[in-house]
């Protein structure tokens, strides 16, 4: 093995990102109270979560915000994605990527003010609903605008020349196109709501509990073996959809936009 | 009537003029090129018939009627682009239907007139291929096939031949000729290269700054070009600066600065003073060595100064006594030699009176 303080330079950076979530799934099997020593196997924390009623509510609200959000927010990014690629509007990327780039508790706060005092709306799922589509439009656009600029523009021209409507063009050629970006695009749509914190904390009010909200509240008094086993699903389940949208738009995780 | 009428077509992208008053009248089963190099206009044109551009001022009617305000999918003519524009999600088969479910015809008709425009272009074993597993060539048919399944007015060829090796270019031009003679669509030909324009097409309209500067047959073109630009486009060609110094019945005297008289013909009522160009051909240029005897009226002694072996031909690069270089195209047609002259020898240059072209300024 070539440099070996390099190897070892990497694995304590992966030790130190990868430990922590190792330690949570780790005791989430835990059969103890605590945090604190193995005792043995069990698969009891689990079952306890399918009889909390409090925990079931909010992960049913989760899977709903983020099934809906990440639905509309894939129409709005896909349009505006085609839209940047079509007519290239100089002030176009900037204004649909800044959410994107904006530190989240910004946008909380923002949300949260123009929820309230501009549009005196009052919080809730509605609210929670249009501020993650907000923050996902952005990542959906970029995804479509990716795909769609490594395409010969003649294509689209070739259709029309060909007989199509505008209209048959889309539903007969862009969008075919399009479909691997769609999904990857969904499915970060639907990863980034699903455990979004900081900003439904925000418009989220009282009454209407996420599962990162409801995770939260729970560790304000400890953290149980029970948080430990909904993170663990949390983190199978993100992991999945994005290794799924990795496979739809391999460009996303390799950084090129 | 002609099936495709231009009638002072002009094109303006912010100050610069594409496309300047350009009238053109295109026949039906014509092969129709327009020849010229980059930033000539040729492809503006092309893409206002096809409908991807409105022109500024003027017009263009198919069989008589204004295509004004018809959108590219209502026209009856499909494009071939450089680029082939296959639809990559579709198979050969799926590529070549598009126009046909487009133009609402029935399945079985459909799948009988893709099988039939296959077999055209010999494709029948790539039916259900996707376009990334073809090669340029098929490509290039996928896309002609595409363009005449469903029998347009007109097939617009963008540089279709652009984007393939030398060889293959060659034998797509027989090729074209020959699906152009069978499917008796009329075909407007889009091209940079002089050498494809004459090889494929009936006329050729050579364009240079969005105007059309000669519109002629392919023989005509090279062999009476109408002005120095064409002279020079199209083919290798010497160009003189003269002064006409004789003028009568046809026959002119024209003298090149330092060369002397030359002999050439013109049939238009020309004015002795006029200066103009001489343009000559080089493979109308013998060349002979001193002792050989050459009985023709235009003959100047010169010096080889360059040559190229081309196997079937040499090109000499002849400097006259004045300075002045002349080139001249020779066959290499004698049994057990591989060329006549060689660099330094001193030789004799002439053609014929008639050989060369004057052109005015």
């Amino acid at each position: 093995m070539k440099r070996p303080w390099l190897w070892a330079a990497s694995l304590a950076v992966y030790a130190f990102l990868y430990l922590p979530l190792a330690v949570v799934v780790l005791f989430s099997f835990n059969d103890s109270m605590l945090n604190a020593e193995w005792v043995g196997f069990t698969t009891r924390w689990y079952g306890k979560l399918l009889h909390d009623e409090d925990m079931l509510q909010a992960a049913a609200n989760s899977l709903l915000i983020a099934l809906v959000s990440s639905s509309i927010a894939t129409v709005l990014g896909a349009m505006a994605g085609l839209a940047m690629h079509r007519y290239r509007p100089p002030w176009m990327p900037l204004l649909v990527l800044t959410p994107v780039a904006m530190p989240e508790i910004l946008l909380g706060v923002s949300l949260l003010l123009f929820f309230r005092q501009v549009l005196d709306l009052s919080l809730g799922l509605f609210s929670i609903l249009v501020a993650h589509i907000t923050f996902s439009i952005g990542f959906v656009a970029v995804i479509v605008r990716g795909r769609l600029a490594g395409m010969d523009e003649s294509i689209f021209e070739a259709a029309r020349d060909l007989g199509a409507t505008p209209w048959a063009t889309f539903r007969r050629i862009t969008l075919p196109l399009i479909m691997p970006a769609l999904l990857a695009g969904f499915l970060m749509a639907f990863t980034l709501s699903i455990d979004d914190f900081v900003i439904t904390f925000f418009v989220a009010g009282v009454g209407v509990n996420t599962l990162p909200l409801q995770i939260y509240s729970m560790i304000k008094v400890a953290v149980t073996p029970e948080v430990n086993a909904i993170s663990t699903l949390l983190m199978a389940l993100t992991l999945t959809l994005i290794l799924i949208a990795a496979r739809f738009a391999p460009d996303v995780l390799k950084g090129r936009s | 009537m002609a099936l495709l009428e231009i009638r002072k077509l002009t094109r303006r992208f912010g100050a610069l003029e594409a496309v300047k008053d350009v009238s053109l009248a295109i026949e039906a089963g014509e092969f129709f090129t327009l020849l010229g190099p980059s930033g000539c206009g040729k492809t503006t044109i092309l893409r206002m018939i096809a409908g991807f551009d409105a022109p500024d001022e003027g017009e263009i009617l198919l069989d008589g009627v204004s295509l004004a305000g018809v959108p590219p999918e209502r026209r009856p003519l499909h494009t071939v682009f450089q680029s082939y524009a296959l639809f990559p999600h579709m198979s050969v088969a799926g590529n070549i239907a598009f126009p046909l479910e487009m133009a609402g015809k029935p399945k079985d008709e459909i799948r009988r007139r893709v099988k039939e425009t296959l077999a055209l272009v010999h494709l029948e074993e790539k039916t259900e291929s996707f376009p990334h597993e073809l090669s340029g060539g098929q490509k290039q048919r996928v896309a002609l096939a595409r363009g005449l399944v469903n029998q347009p007015r007109l097939l617009l060829l963008d540089e279709p031949l652009g984007a393939l090796d030398a060889k293959l270019r060659v034998e797509m031009q027989s090729e074209l000729i020959a699906l152009q003679r069978e499917v008796g669509i009329t075909f407007i030909f889009v091209t940079h290269s002089q050498q494809e324009a004459l090889a494929l097409s009936h006329r050729i309209a050579v364009m240079r700054d969005g105007r059309v500067e000669q519109l002629d047959e392919p023989d005509t073109l090279y062999s009476a070009p109408a002005n120095r630009f064409v002279a020079d486009f199209i083919g290798k060609i010497n160009l003189l600066d003269v002064e006409v110094v004789a003028s009568s019945k046809a026959r002119l005297g024209l003298r090149a600065a330092g060369l002397g008289e030359i002999a050439a013909t013109d049939p238009r009522p020309i004015t002795v003073g006029e200066r103009g160009a001489f343009a000559l051909r080089p493979e109308l240029v013998r060349v002979f060595g001193r002792r050989e005897s050459a009985d023709l009226k235009n003959r100047f002694e010169g010096t080889v100064r360059e040559l190229l072996y081309l196997g079937d031909v040499t090109l000499y690069k002849v400097e006259l006594a004045d300075g002045c270089v002349i080139e001249a195209m020779m066959p290499n047609a004698a049994p057990g030699r591989a060329k006549f002259h060689e660099v330094g020898d001193v030789v004799t240059v002439c053609w014929r009176h008639d050989a060369g072209v004057y052109l005015r300024n």
